[in-house]
């Protein structure tokens, strides 16, 4: 039995304009141990879904799902108490931005006992150094020292470090990190992914690593799921995907990399933009922009098809993986 | 720092190509501030900018690339005259910058313009595109309303924007068509030097790959120079005709591209490099995993600024800064370039 089991998940914003459904029947599963990578682009979905999996929405987003399941149990039924009880404790988040992300009016050790307080009921001397090992385990230098220093005096790549320290602190069983490095330059970057993996080995905890990068995904996750427009538009473990995506919308993502375009001068690109409120195609999502579209992708919603070794939204998935060659847009 | 003062009069001697002319050259240039540090103690000087010299050509496009706080920004708010330089040269176009007066300011400032990181703050919310770019020609020239506007629509067609949306304002364009206006807003001057700060780093992959393409059309056909700061290094191999690596304010290597990607020879370039996400897992490098983070400029460490979070440091790193000198076909601040292989 998977750890995470999500069925049909939909999240729908009330909004002036109308209903929007910022996430459009998301199948997603994650196994103990297991490190999935949830890529997209702006407007995907993707930290929405994660959001929905926190139980963090506003009140405007409605969530619905077939299932929702984490550890055996149900998070749809489980009473809101309950679920906080689960939230920050066996499920815990890192988020992009360490630097409004803290509370910049308490000290980074404050927040991070506040966790310990709350799930684990430790106080006192226990509680102290339970932070500093804590803040020790995720690589800061004079962790005693640093319990009570602020969020602005410590640089994003420490705070970052702090938020992980916050999240990790109950021995999480799955850890959802959104765009953890994004704010980030590259070496510290790296320094928080090895971090991460080094802390997801040690623990056996589940990983779902939310990125617009490929790189990092390509380098970190085990399990890749595209989204596009609120949908899983292709799901594949990590080697595959990149070696042959199967959708044309990975394909295009991958062609558009300037990695992948090293010798040519012009990027391959994919025209138009990902579909808003008002301008959902009746067809498959992506049609508008796909080179490979028919009468049949503009007219009816594909299903997620069995491709491979894992699953692509799409009637005719890529039969080599690459968008022929020399014929980029 | 015989040796260093030579380099950096004349650093450029590879990059050479017959029939360009160098539009920017900048010699040595230093920006130091001065920062409080507490009401009795003594003003600390942060050297933002320590000595750092380039050639730009036209139709060529120069990357500057380094962590946050090695001087990115300062060096394009001193190339865009936007803050004068401590001390150094600027010349554009053979001309020299310092010491100009106020009227000669603003006419050497039209060659050169910028494109901000973010199009969401870069670009007034309260004005229609249309305004956004005729507010550079109704500035800097004597053209009238009408010629005005007629320059501001055929812009628009230029970075594939439509005509017609002329009196839209920023909000309506997704990231990237407000991008494009932020570059056709910065060409409205037919400038020699666009200097671009981060100009893709907030967009998508899709839209990031628009972004560039249309930034070399463009500079193919006006024979633009480029001055294009970024920290993706994906990006400046695809853009970037040579680089210059920063750390702390001061250059640590800087050559054309396919000399540093190939053969990087300070370990700073090399741990960048291996730090650098890749999709292709064959081009991953030897992990050099970079220790610690950049030092506070406040207080850099003796001799070489790198040598605290650098593998290869010995005493010697130390003691000495390496001065900036000329290896294997590029400039190099480190006492074992030659030894990095």
């Amino acid at each position: 039995m998977p750890l995470l089991d999500i069925k049909n998940l939909s999240v729908e914003f009330t909004t002036r304009a109308g209903t929007f459904r910022a996430v459009d029947g998301i199948d997603l599963t994650v196994d103990e141990g297991e490190v999935v990578g949830i890529v997209g682009e702006s407007g995907s979905g993707k930290s929405v879904t994660s959001l929905a999996v926190m139980g963090l929405l506003g009140s405007n987003g409605r969530v619905v799902a077939d299932r929702m399941m984490f550890a055996g149990r149900d998070l749809l039924t489980m009473p809101a108490a309950q679920r906080r009880k689960i939230t920050g404790k066996d499920v815990a988040m890192v988020f992009q931005e360490p630097m409004t992300s803290l509370n910049p009016c308490f000290t980074v050790g404050f927040q991070i006992m506040e966790t310990l307080r709350v799930h684990e009921g430790l106080s006192g001397k226990a509680l102290r150094n339970r932070a500093i090992a804590l803040l020790e385990q995720v690589g800061i230098p004079a962790p005693e020292t640093r319990l009570s220093a602020f969020p602005h005096q410590l640089s994003g790549g420490m705070n970052q470090r702090v938020m992980i320290a916050i999240a990790i602190a109950c021995n999480p069983r799955l850890l959802v990190a959104d765009e953890p490095t994004t704010a980030l330059d590259v070496t510290i970057q790296k320094q928080i992914l090895d971090l991460l993996v080094q802390l997801q080995r040690e623990r056996g905890m589940a990983l779902i690593l939310i990125t617009h990068d490929m790189g990092v995904v390509a380098e970190t996750a085990q399990r890749v799921v595209v989204m596009y427009a609120g949908q899983v538009a292709e799901t594949r473990p990590v080697h595959s995907l990149f070696e042959r995506p199967r959708h044309p919308y990975t394909g295009a993502l991958l062609d558009a990399l300037p990695e992948r375009a090293l010798g040519k001068r012009r990027l391959p690109t994919i025209p138009g933009m990902v579909p808003g409120i008002a301008d959902r195609p009746a067809g498959c999502l992506f049609s508008p922009r796909c080179r490979f579209a028919d009468v049949r992708c503009r007219a009816e919603r594909p299903a997620l098809f069995d491709v491979d070794d894992g699953r692509a939204r799409c009637f005719y998935p890529l039969p080599d993986g690459h968008l022929a060659a020399g014929e980029a847009l | 720092m015989s040796t260093q003062t030579e380099s950096n009069t004349d650093p450029h001697i590879f990059e050479a190509v017959a029939g360009q002319s160098v539009v920017l050259e900048a010699r040595n240039l230093r920006k130091h501030y001065a920062v409080k540090r507490g009401a009795f103690k003594p003003m600390a000087t942060v050297k933002a900018l320590d000595g750092v010299s380039f050639r730009l050509q036209a139709g060529k496009t120069l990357a500057v690339v380094g962590e946050s706080g090695c001087g990115k920004s300062t060096l394009a708010r001193s190339v865009t005259m936007i803050e004068p330089p401590t001390s150094g040269e600027l010349h554009y176009d053979g001309r020299d910058v310092v010491g100009r007066s106020a009227a000669e300011m603003k006419e050497l400032r039209r060659t050169v313009q910028m494109v901000f990181q973010n199009p969401y703050g870069s670009l007034n919310p309260r004005k229609t595109v249309g305004s956004i770019l005729t507010e550079p020609l109704v500035i800097n020239t004597a053209m009238d309303k009408h010629e005005r506007r007629e320059r501001a629509v055929a812009m628009m067609g230029k970075v594939g924007l439509r005509p017609d949306q002329v009196d839209r304002y920023p909000h309506m364009f997704s990231g990237g068509q407000r991008q494009r206006i932020a570059i056709a807003r910065a060409l409205m001057l037919n400038p020699r030097v666009v200097v671009a700060d981060e100009p893709v780093s907030a967009l998508d992959v899709s839209i990031q790959a628009q972004v560039l393409n249309l930034m070399m059309d463009l500079q193919e056909e006006l024979n633009l120079a480029y001055l294009f700061i970024s920290h993706d290094l994906s990006v400046v191999r695809h853009i970037a005709d040579s680089l210059m690596v920063m750390y702390l304010g001061k250059p640590v290597e800087h050559g054309a591209k396919d000399v540093v990607f190939t053969r990087p020879r300070h370990p700073y370039t090399r741990i960048l490099l291996a730090a650098t996400p890749r999709v292709n897992a064959d081009l991953r490098a030897d992990r050099v995993v970079p220790k610690g983070e950049l030092p506070s400029p406040l207080n850099p460490p003796p001799g070489c600024a790198f040598h605290k979070r650098c593998p290869f440091a010995t005493d010697r790193c130390a003691a000495e800064v390496p001065p900036l000198r000329t290896v294997d076909e590029r400039l190099v601040a480190c006492h074992y370039a030659e030894e990095m292989n």
